[in-house]
């Protein structure tokens, strides 16, 4: 029998702790994979953030970093300047980008740091409950939006892509997703020229995956690949949102 | 001695002596001492620090960035620690409030670090005058969790240049968080300053940093300890470093304490007040001499309780309203009398003013004494 599938050799033999349906696991994989097939194992250091994707280090074999929450831009940064040979990526929920770490998330960006941040938006705060985000839709039930969120009283959704993109310092920023065959192919490709867009120089570059939490949304994992769909990417929509030749 | 005004920085010219701001000086000794990574964040009265930083590391090819914030600052040192460098940042005390969580996690990771305060009037904005305030932030750890930091409270330009190898090389030997703690008055000043006996320190083995995992396995650094056992062994090891700086690390300097019949405990700036105050008293042959701690921590407490075997007079003087005392008393546990100096953020204490007032307790101590 011919193997057609295989765990790639940069993951470490455990089991993932994410729930079922949650787009971590996938996310994690495409990375690791990438990181293979690139050939970057011996050049690869990981910042990992507080939340759903901190215990990435569990899984990832490469060197990796736990930072504190929303930190993780300001310690790559520190990271890439003392070894500008290495690849150096935070991986970062919308918590940690797009609240707490805003400052630090939007300087590395503007001072162009040769950096890459994989972003993974699902729209709640995973592990502490289930809380609204920056990212929460308008009208989304959460913990903390009982009644849905109200931009009245909680602001909107935070777009960081296209924030970011008007910043001279980034180069590469494209938005994806992992609910079906056909986008976590090009979710994986996205992360390729992010990392190649790190690698031949360029600055700063970030890839925002749309990723869901049926946990947390209180819905069945392919309802919840459907939502995305029909509801997060029109308030988030796909595609590249800048490159930079 | 011959000096000259330095704008351009220190250029080793070993036959004069250089009159610099201590925070000019200091950054100076961090070049020499092989700081390879400086990030700061502009807050007065520590600016000409982060300037000088500016300039030298460009010149150097070393690494500096102004950082969007203390709390970006602190953890791009973080970053440069755990890929290999040496890094320092710099901060005066409502920055330093930020610093602390990026301080808790250096030590929980265990990395080196070099950490600036010139401490400034508090709480709150404060003013941007002298204090020593920040004391009890600085020695109790200063963020969350139970850790500890190595504290170096020089007093003079001069002795920056002893304490920043010291506090690079301490950073390196235990793998954690160095505090200088200083003042706006000693980043201020100008004194003459040599940097003769300024020497990188030695480099220790790195066998924890994050290189890329290069023909080794991967290495992961991290605080969170799911596991309360795992969490619990952590602390212990950690509790047992700090154990071993206590030992190994306390630091002082007594003043004309060998006929002494009270001691005034002081350190950084307010110990160059209290010496001031002492070279008066002895004029008219006050027996008042002065334990300086250099280690705010770890405290000297043995020397203390040394000194109250024969001595029952101690006299704490700070620019706070009552932090060091706390260390003091917690070292002489009851024994001895302690009085007690101390002026929060505002105005600067003059040497007169102590002397007057060290005075007046000497005599009704002796007085009690008598009586």
């Amino acid at each position: 029998m011919t193997k057609v599938y295989t765990r790639p050799g940069t993951i470490k033999e455990a089991h993932f702790h994410y729930c079922p349906g949650c787009g971590h696991g996938i996310i994690n994989r495409l990375l690791m994979e990438v990181i293979e097939e690139m050939g970057l194992r011996e050049k690869a250091i990981c910042v990992a953030p507080a939340g759903c994707g901190m215990l990435v280090y569990n899984y990832f074999d490469i060197d990796t970093l736990e930072s504190a929450h929303g930190r993780g831009a300001a310690v790559a940064t520190g990271i890439k300047r003392v070894r500008p040979d290495n690849l150096v990526f935070s991986y970062q929920g919308d918590g940690d980008l797009a609240a707490i770490g805003t400052a630090e998330g939007f300087h590395a960006a503007n001072r162009g740091e040769s950096i890459t941040v994989i972003f993974v938006n699902n729209g709640v705060y995973g592990m502490t409950g289930g809380q609204m985000a920056p990212t929460t839709l308008t009208d989304q039930v959460t913990t903390t939006t009982p009644d849905g969120r109200n931009p009245i009283i909680a602001g909107y959704p935070v777009r960081i892509c296209e924030v970011f993109s008007m910043l001279d310092g980034t180069t590469y920023l494209e938005r994806v997703t992992v609910n079906k065959p056909a986008a976590v192919a090009k979710t994986k490709k996205a992360i390729k020229k992010a990392f190649q867009c790190q690698l031949d120089g360029k600055g700063f570059s970030l890839v925002e995956i749309l990723s869901p939490c049926p946990t947390n949304w209180k819905m069945g994992p392919i309802e919840s690949c459907r939502w995305i769909d029909d509801v997060m990417t029109k308030q988030f929509p796909l595609g590249v949102v800048k490159d930079i030749k | 001695m011959r000096c000259h005004v330095s704008r351009s920085g220190y250029r080793g010219d070993e036959n004069l002596k250089k009159l610099m701001s201590g925070n000019a000086a200091l950054g100076e000794a961090a070049v020499l001492s092989g700081c390879s990574c400086y990030f700061g964040y502009p807050i007065t009265p520590q600016n000409e620090l982060t300037e000088y930083m500016a300039k030298r590391m460009n010149e150097l090819g070393r690494v500096f960035i102004q950082s969007e914030s203390e709390i970006a600052a602190i953890n791009m040192v973080l970053g440069a620690s755990v890929a290999g460098a040496r890094a320092m940042t710099s901060s005066s005390s409502p920055g330093m409030s930020l610093k602390q969580e990026g301080i808790s996690y250096l030590a929980a990771d265990e990395l080196p670090a070099v950490i600036v305060d010139m401490v400034r009037g508090g709480p709150g904005m404060g003013n941007i005058s002298p204090a020593q305030s920040d004391y009890l932030q600085a020695t109790r750890g200063g963020g969350h969790g139970d850790y500890k930091t190595i504290v170096l409270a020089p007093g003079s330009v001069q002795e920056l240049t002893k304490v920043v190898p010291l506090a690079f090389d301490l950073a390196d030997r235990y793998r954690n968080p160095v505090v200088i703690l200083g003042d706006g008055m000693l980043g201020q000043m100008m004194e003459p300053v040599d940097f003769d006996n300024v020497q990188p320190p030695k480099e220790y083995p790195k066998d924890y940093i994050l290189t890329g995992a290069k023909g080794r396995p991967s290495r992961m650094i991290r605080s969170l300890l799911f596991d309360t056992k795992e969490e619990e062994e952590h602390n212990w090891k950690l509790v047992r470093k700090y154990q071993r700086m206590e030992q190994n690390e306390v630091r002082y300097e007594t003043f004309l304490t060998d006929d002494a019949e009270m001691i005034v405990i002081a350190y950084g700036i307010g110990a160059r007040i209290a010496k001031g105050a002492i070279k008066r008293l002895r004029q008219e042959n006050l027996k008042v001499g002065m334990v300086r701690p250099i280690t705010a921590w770890p405290f000297p407490a043995a020397v203390l309780q040394e000194f109250a075997r024969t001595v029952h007079e101690f006299f704490v003087f700070e620019m706070s309203a009552g932090q060091l005392i706390e260390d003091v008393k917690l070292a002489l546990n009851g024994r001895g009398h302690i009085h007690f100096y101390g002026r929060p953020g505002g105005i600067i204490p003059t040497p007169v003013e102590l002397y007057r007032i060290i005075g007046r307790h000497y005599y009704m101590a002796s007085r009690r004494e008598q009586s």
